[in-house]
């Protein structure tokens, strides 16, 4: 029985394995050095997360995370090729070795973690999923929702956690399945559904881009946790090391205060943290497999998350997120890295 | 001894070939051997399970297009059976409104009247040309750009037409209501043999029946009779604008119409060529002998064009009956719960079980294929010539 059952998987994907072996050889951090280039698999374009912008250049927080980890390997954070991802092939062309590193508002879940060969390395951004609809529907609450039609992408725990919450309490709803964030706006904006459900970070993002975002509001209700981060292949501990600690050491550049701006004065702090996270004291780099020098690219390429944020979709963007849980765990919020030392 | 069994291999073609053939299978299941080999070893090193307990679990995902009750409880298995059921409803509805456009636009082609000609030819280049993952999504796009649900256009008091779909009401059966259409059943299964009694009596006797008007009365008729005796053992639920949506009666989503007039119109077109090809197939001694015979010209379309054209148009209708069935894939694009949108790509992401899932999936398509394949080449059997000439 199990000899049938290999027989029939290996007559479908004969050619996924091609790559599939080719991706199976060597460390990635090595193929990466080799290949001169970072691969990272990014949303197909969510503003202010991972979109190209006018100019055609990738730009955004999980974008960030991608530049961060060719800062710390290439001294470079522009040697990245951004892959687009939908939620629905993003797991498989990570699977399959076609790219390095996933980075794209992506929930971190038992079964993801453990089930499909990932490894997330951390949280670069802690979300829920919330509901918007429009104004003129007068809908204050998610309770008030029953009998709505509901637009949702397809292949992500929004879509499970919107099964659960409308189950839980005894409403009815039409799901208007979509492919991708840009399918959905369409959608909702026909008036084929009343409700747009995804992260609430991504209703931010969409609404950003109606024509008249104040028409929209986005109800109170967080019905979920969604740990954003970003994911790697399983098995490969010293990668995961490496996009970990970069997305750590951008967390830790705003506790200690080091900015882009400021970087090249803070190498003289007293501050021995500090001195160990930009390289000053040696040691720290080769543990990782990496130059001593790695944070301070990153910081002073890419900058820390405050600015990270701040630029791409905190208040003063037309997403307009406040910080909230994603503060510093000293300002309130639960973002939190483990001591660099 | 052995010289003579190597002579005989290489140079006896019989045994020559078997050779050549014996070495390509083997080479073959080798290659396969090893692929399989290769991506178990893969699965298991990158710690990702396999197997097909995924399909006892559940799904966790609501579906509303769904011909049989489906809740976000119900298992995998089942947003499978869902997904096949509601690519089989798309393949046989598209086939079905396909034949019917193809074959008048098929002989509208071969028209006498310029305009009708020239607009049917126009429609077929257009069609024709033009992929038909653009036109679904085209006229998908009109559908959403209907009135809004508030807005809905009424048609006929109880039909309403929206971005949202087709609302409509829904009959409900009571008691009785089985009699009614068991006297159906058996009013159709009456006007068989009638047919065949009446064609008996005009080869008799050489006079003509009008077979085709008392056997339609008959079925029309009977259960309306029926219905009526039986104190009219039907109602209709109304659908009503309440809160969000319209409750009650029947909806037909836009997805599903989109679909089935993306693959329709498409396919459509390649049939009417198909049907205009069979036409002119057949010589025009045959149509010339009719008229020589005195028979009016919708009995000779219909007793000697058409049998003879279908010998040449069963072939490729089948093909293209095939190409639509596949072509339902495509649901996917605009959010039609097909089998691979919803089962090959809902429960695919949720579960991560890309090679078990495609494996059904295209096992799915295969069986599909060459069921559709078997009836069409049973059917065609029956329209070739018959006996040895």
């Amino acid at each position: 029985m199990t000899k049938i059952k290999s027989l029939f998987i290996s007559l479908v994907l004969t050619l996924g394995v091609s790559t599939a072996i080719a991706g199976s050889h060597g460390s990635t951090h090595d193929l990466v050095k080799e290949r001169g280039k970072l691969m990272c698999g990014s949303n197909t374009g969510l503003a202010g997360f991972g979109a190209p912008n006018d100019a055609g250049v990738w730009e955004g927080i999980d974008v960030d995370v991608c530049r961060a980890v060719a800062a710390a390997v290439f001294g470079d954070a522009s040697k990245v090729e951004y892959v687009p991802t939908t939620s629905k092939v993003r797991f498989t062309v990570l699977q399959s070795g076609e790219i390095d590193m996933l980075s794209r508002n992506t929930t971190w879940t038992l079964s993801r973690d453990v089930d499909l060969g990932l490894e997330f390395v951390g949280v670069n951004y802690y979300d829920g999923q919330g509901f918007m609809v429009n104004k003129s529907l007068g809908v204050s609450s998610a309770m008030e929702l029953d009998g709505a039609s509901v637009c949702i992408q397809v292949g992500t725990t929004t879509e499970m956690n919107l099964a659960d919450f409308f189950k839980a309490n005894g409403m009815s709803y039409e799901s208007v399945p979509v492919e991708t964030n840009s399918e959905a706006d369409a959608a909702y904006t026909a008036g084929r559904c009343d409700v747009y459900t995804t992260d609430a970070s991504g209703l931010y993002a969409s609404r950003a881009g109606y024509p008249d975002p104040s028409a929209h509001v986005v109800l109170p209700e967080i019905v979920s946790k969604e740990p954003l981060g970003p994911a790697v292949r399983h098995g490969d501990s010293e990668w995961a090391d490496i996009v970990r600690w970069s997305l750590n050491a951008m967390i830790i550049g705003e506790e200690l205060g080091i900015t882009s701006a400021n970087v090249d004065e803070m190498k003289s702090s007293k501050n021995p943290e500090v001195l160990r996270l930009l390289g000053v004291d040696a040691g720290y780099g080769a543990m990782l497999g990496l130059s001593d020098d790695w944070a301070y690219n990153i910081l002073s390429q890419v900058g820390n998350y405050s600015e990270s944020f701040e630029k791409h979709i905190g208040p003063n963007t037309p997403i307009n997120i406040q910080r909230g849980l994603n503060a510093l765990y000293k300002d309130g919020g639960i973002l939190y890295a483990p001591p660099f030392r | 001894m052995q010289t003579n069994f190597f002579r005989k291999i290489i140079f006896d073609e019989k045994s020559r070939s078997l050779l050549i053939q014996t070495l390509v299978i083997g080479l073959f299941a080798l290659f396969i051997y090893l692929i399989t080999q290769q991506t178990a070893y893969n699965l298991e090193k990158r710690g990702i399970s396999s197997g097909f307990d995924f399909l006892h679990i559940s799904a966790g995902y609501d579906i509303s297009i769904r011909l049989i009750p489906f809740t976000s409880e119900d298992t995998h298995l089942r947003a499978y059976f869902v997904g096949l059921l509601n690519t089989l409803m798309i393949a046989v509805c598209g086939c079905f409104l396909a034949t019917i456009i193809g074959f008048l636009v098929g002989i509208i082609r071969l028209s006498s009247n310029w305009l009708f000609r020239n607009i049917a030819y126009v429609y077929v280049e257009f069609t024709r040309n033009v992929p038909v993952l653009v036109q679904i999504i085209l006229y998908y796009s009109i559908l959403l750009n209907l009135p809004k649900i508030k807005q809905a256009i009424v048609i006929f008091d109880n039909f309403y037409l929206t971005n949202r779909g087709f609302f409509s009401p829904s009959p409900i059966f009571k008691d009785g209501f089985s009699i009614v259409a068991w006297s159906l059943v058996i009013a159709i299964i009456f006007t068989f043999f009638l047919k065949r009694f009446l064609k008996k009596k005009q080869e008799e006797t050489g006079k003509q029946y009008p077979t085709f008007m008392i056997n339609s009365a008959i079925i029309i008729f009977t259960p309306i009779i029926f219905y009526y005796i039986m104190g009219m053992p039907l109602e209709f639920d109304s659908p009503v604008l309440k809160g969000f949506n319209f409750k009650g009666g029947m909806v037909i989503r836009p997805e599903f119409l989109g679909m089935l007039f993306g693959l329709s119109i498409y396919t459509a077109a390649f049939i009417s060529e198909t049907v205009r090809s069979g036409i002119i197939s057949v010589s025009k001694g045959q149509r010339e002998a009719s008229q020589a015979l005195g028979l009016k010209s919708n009995f000779i379309m219909r007793l000697i064009i058409i049998p003879q054209a279908l010998r040449v148009i069963i072939p490729p209708l089948t093909s293209q009956y095939l190409n639509l069935t596949k072509n339902s894939s495509l649901g996917i694009a605009i959010g039609y719960a097909d089998l691979v949108h919803g089962f090959g790509g809902i429960s695919l992401n949720q579960t991560g079980r890309a090679i078990e899932i495609m494996m059904m999936v295209m096992l799915t398509y295969l069986t599909i294929s060459l069921t559709i394949s078997f009836f069409m080449n049973l059917y065609n059997k029956s329209v070739q010539f018959k006996g040895n000439a």
